[in-house]
């Protein structure tokens, strides 16, 4: 069987449990599957993010991200969704699940892909405080760093 | 060419997408920057500090040297904080 990647960008909130079920559903060639999933914190106060997007690019963005994790290792199929709009602290923001033969390659392809989506898909996010107003969160250097070393 | 501005760069501009038809010399990603600076506050505002900058022609990541000959969409965006 071919890998298959689902990708979707999307408002609503998603069951991690049900998207790793998914993905192994109906096959036995699975032995490893990895999923990562990002939540909102409630750091200095905040009570909520929102996520505006770029649609169109932020789903092509991901394809090729994901094409790429296929390319490079041994994977059965990979699941990404990324949510946009106002999300509170606890709740899903990204779930990646990645399906191999074997863990090293279902570890090493998840944390590509979040490492990539961290720095490269086109995501923004806004901090909402209790007194009102907030500002854009500020991109990491770090963020950089951790996509930067996949290019070796 | 449609032009759109994401987050803090669409908000210091006042629209989130317009149409525009910049003079023939300019023909980079980063001479349209410099271009749009010029076309009011807002936009000077906006691209003040233009290497925190980033741009995408139809919905891939460029550099400021990317030609915007042929582009349909260009877009303009501070670094990306998803994920």
């Amino acid at each position: 069987m071919t890998a298959i990647a689902t990708i979707r960008v999307q408002e609503q909130d998603f069951d991690t449990a049900r998207e790793i079920a998914a993905l192994g559903h109906g096959r036995t060639d699975i032995g490893a599957v990895v999923s990562f999933s990002g939540l909102c914190r409630a750091d200095d106060g905040l009570t909520a993010l929102t996520l505006e997007h770029y649609p169109g690019m932020a789903e092509a963005e991901i394809r090729r991200h994901a094409d790429q994790a296929l390319a490079r290792w041994p994977l059965q199929g990979l699941t990404i969704i990324h949510r946009y709009g106002r999300i509170t602290p606890g709740e899903n923001i990204v779930l990646v699940v990645t399906a191999s033969s074997h863990r090293q390659a279902a570890f090493e392809a998840a944390e590509f892909l979040m490492d990539y989506l961290k720095t490269n898909a086109p995501f923004w996010k806004r901090e909402e405080k209790p007194e009102g107003g907030g500002d854009w969160v500020e991109a990491k250097s770090h963020d950089d760093e951790a996509s930067a070393r996949w290019k070796s | 060419m449609k032009v759109k501005y994401f987050a803090w760069v669409r908000e210091r501009i006042g629209k989130a997408e317009e149409t525009l038809e910049p003079p023939a010399d300019v023909r980079t990603v980063g001479e349209l920057i410099a271009w749009l600076t010029d076309q009011g506050e807002g936009y000077a505002y906006a691209f003040e500090k233009p290497k925190v900058i980033r741009a995408a022609i139809d919905h891939t990541h460029v550099q400021a040297d990317a030609t915007i000959s042929g582009a349909r969409e260009i877009a303009f965006f501070p670094p990306m904080t998803g994920g």
